[in-house]
C-alpha cells in the first residue's frame, strides 16, 4: 500500500459526499432544463440533507437505524477498498453486502410499501449483479490482475479490449442508480405507482443517511467507469473525467426520456444486454488469448 | 449556515375536494409554474414532509386520516389549506357529513382562498409557508440546543 493510494482513499472519504452531492445537484438542474423549467439551485441536495438532519427524529423500528448506518459504512468501505487499489472483486462483494443491508432496513419495518420496495430492490440487485461480476472478470482478463492498482498501470486503456463489457456495465448503472425506467424500488419522481417504496418508512434522519450513502455510491460507480479508461498515461485521467461526464449525462437523459417498466422486463433486458455485450466480449477475449 | 433551509418538502392530501384545486396544485408543480425552483419537492411520505398541503374540506370519514398524517409529520411543520373548501368548508359547509375547514381538526397556518385556487395563489401561499417553515426550523434548532444545554 503506497502513500499515494492512502491519499486517494482519504480524498474519497472526505470529498466523495461533496462530489456526489454536486453531481446530484447537476442531475436535478439538467433534468429541469430538459423539461424547460428553471429547476432548483445547484446546492439543493445539500440543503435537503441539512434540513433532514435537523428535523425531529422519528424511529419506526429500532433495528432500522442500525441497518442504515451499516449500509452507509459498508458503502464507504467499498470505495475505500477501491481507492486503496485493492482487489476489485472484494469491492463488488462488499458493495453487494451493503445493498443487502439496505434491503434489511426497508424490510424490518413491515410496512407494505416499504416491503414491496425492498423486494423490488432485490430483483434489481439480481438484474445488475451478473454484469458487475463480469466487469471484474473482464478487467482481470484484459489486465491480468484483480487489483485496481495494477489495472490502472497498463499501457492501454482496458476499454479497448472491453467495449462490450463497458456497454453492459453502463446499462446496469441505470439500474444501480435507480434511474427511470428501472426505478421500481424507489423514485424521486412523484408520478409513479409506487413512489417512495424502499424509503417509505425512513424518518428524516435515516433518509439523510440514505442520501449521503447514495452520494458515496455515485462516486464509487463513476470511479469504476473511469477504471475502464485510465492507463499509465496521465492524460488518460482527463479522458476518464470526460467519459464519466458523458456517461452521467446519458443516465440523466435516459432518466428523463423513459417511463418505468415492470421488473420482469427489466430482468430480461438487463440479462440479455449482459449476455450479448459482456458475454460475447468475454468469449472473444478468451479466444484471442 | 442558518439560511440553509430552502428545502420544503410537500405532502399533498386530497380531503373531499372536487379535484379542481388538486389539478391546480399539480399545475403549480409542473414545468410552467415550476415550484421546484424554491426547492419544493412533492413527496408522498408524511415522515419526510415539511409542508402539509390539504385541499377540500374535512368530513367524518377523513377526519382521522388528516389528523394521523399531521401527527406522522416530524417537527417543524407547516399546514397550508388550499381552496375555500379547505379553508371553511366552502359550498359544502352545510352538508351533513362535512365538519368544515381543515382547521376543525388540525392547526392551519396559511389559508389560500379560491375556487379553484389559482396556481399563482398556491405558489404565493407556498412561499409564505416556506418563510414560516424557516422561522419554525430556527426555533426548533434553538430549542434543541436549549435541551442539550439543560442536560
Amino acid at each position: 500500500m503506497s502513500m499515494n493510494s492512502i491519499l486517494w482513499a482519504l480524498a474519497y472519504l472526505i470529498l466523495a459526499p461533496f462530489i456526489g452531492g454536486l453531481m446530484e445537484g447537476f442531475d436535478r438542474k439538467i433534468s429541469a432544463r430538459m423539461q424547460r423549467r428553471v429547476g432548483p439551485p445547484l446546492l439543493q441536495p445539500f440543503y435537503d440533507v441539512k434540513k433532514l438532519l435537523n428535523k425531529e427524529i422519528i424511529i419506526v423500528s429500532r433495528g432500522q437505524s442500525l441497518m442504515m448506518i451499516t449500509y452507509m459504512l459498508m458503502m464507504i468501505l467499498t470505495g475505500v477498498v477501491f481507492f486503496l487499489g485493492m482487489d476489485l472483486l472484494m469491492c463488488f462483494f462488499v458493495l453487494s453486502t451493503a445493498a443487502a443491508f439496505l434491503y434489511f432496513a426497508a424490510m424490518i419495518t413491515n410496512s407494505p410499501y416499504s416491503t414491496m420496495g425492498a423486494s423490488r430492490e432485490l430483483v434489481q440487485m439480481m438484474a445488475y449483479e451478473p454484469a458487475v461480476l463480469l466487469c471484474a472478470v473482464g478487467l482481470y482478463l484484459a489486465t491480468g490482475s484483480f487489483y485496481v492498482r495494477d489495472m490502472i498501470a497498463g499501457a492501454w486503456s482496458p476499454i479497448l479490449k472491453l467495449p462490450g463489457i463497458f456497454i453492459a456495465f453502463v446499462f446496469c448503472l441505470t439500474i444501480k442508480l435507480r434511474k427511470s425506467p428501472f426505478d421500481t424500488s424507489t423514485s424521486r419522481h412523484p408520478h409513479q405507482e409506487l413512489v417512495k417504496g424502499l424509503t417509505t418508512e425512513m424518518g428524516a434522519r435515516n433518509l439523510a443517511f440514505y442520501t449521503i450513502t447514495e452520494w458515496y455510491e455515485i462516486v464509487f460507480l463513476m470511479a469504476v467507469v473511469a477504471l475502464f479508461i485510465i492507463n499509465s498515461n496521465p492524460l488518460s485521467y482527463v479522458a476518464a473525467v470526460i467519459v464519466v461526464a458523458l456517461v452521467y449525462f446519458l443516465e440523466i437523459l435516459i432518466d428523463n426520456s423513459s417511463a418505468r417498466i415492470k421488473w420482469e422486463k427489466m430482468i430480461i433486458m438487463a440479462w440479455t444486454c449482459t449476455l450479448v455485450f459482456a458475454g460475447v466480449n468475454m468469449i472473444i477475449l478468451m479466444l484471442i488469448k | 449556515m442558518a439560511k440553509v433551509k430552502k428545502s420544503p418538502w410537500l405532502l399533498h392530501y386530497d380531503g373531499s375536494s372536487c379535484n379542481g384545486c388538486d389539478i391546480e396544485v399539480l399545475a403549480s408543480l409542473t414545468p410552467v409554474y415550476d415550484a421546484e425552483r424554491f426547492g419544493i419537492e412533492n413527496t408522498g411520505d408524511p415522515m419526510q414532509a415539511d409542508i402539509f398541503l390539504v385541499t377540500g374540506g374535512v368530513n367524518t370519514q377523513n377526519r382521522d386520516v388528516v389528523r394521523q398524517l399531521y401527527e406522522q409529520m416530524p417537527n417543524p411543520k407547516v399546514v397550508v389549506a388550499v381552496g375555500v373548501c379547505a379553508c371553511t368548508g366552502g359550498v359544502f359547509k352545510d352538508c351533513y357529513n362535512i365538519l368544515g375547514g381543515v382547521d376543525k381538526v388540525i392547526p392551519v397556518d396559511i389559508y389560500v382562498p379560491g375556487c379553484a385556487a389559482r396556481p399563482q395563489a398556491i405558489i404565493d401561499g407556498l412561499v409564505k409557508a416556506i418563510d414560516l417553515f424557516e422561522k419554525r426550523a430556527n426555533e426548533w434548532e434553538t430549542s434543541l440546543k436549549g435541551v442539550k444545554k439543560g442536560e
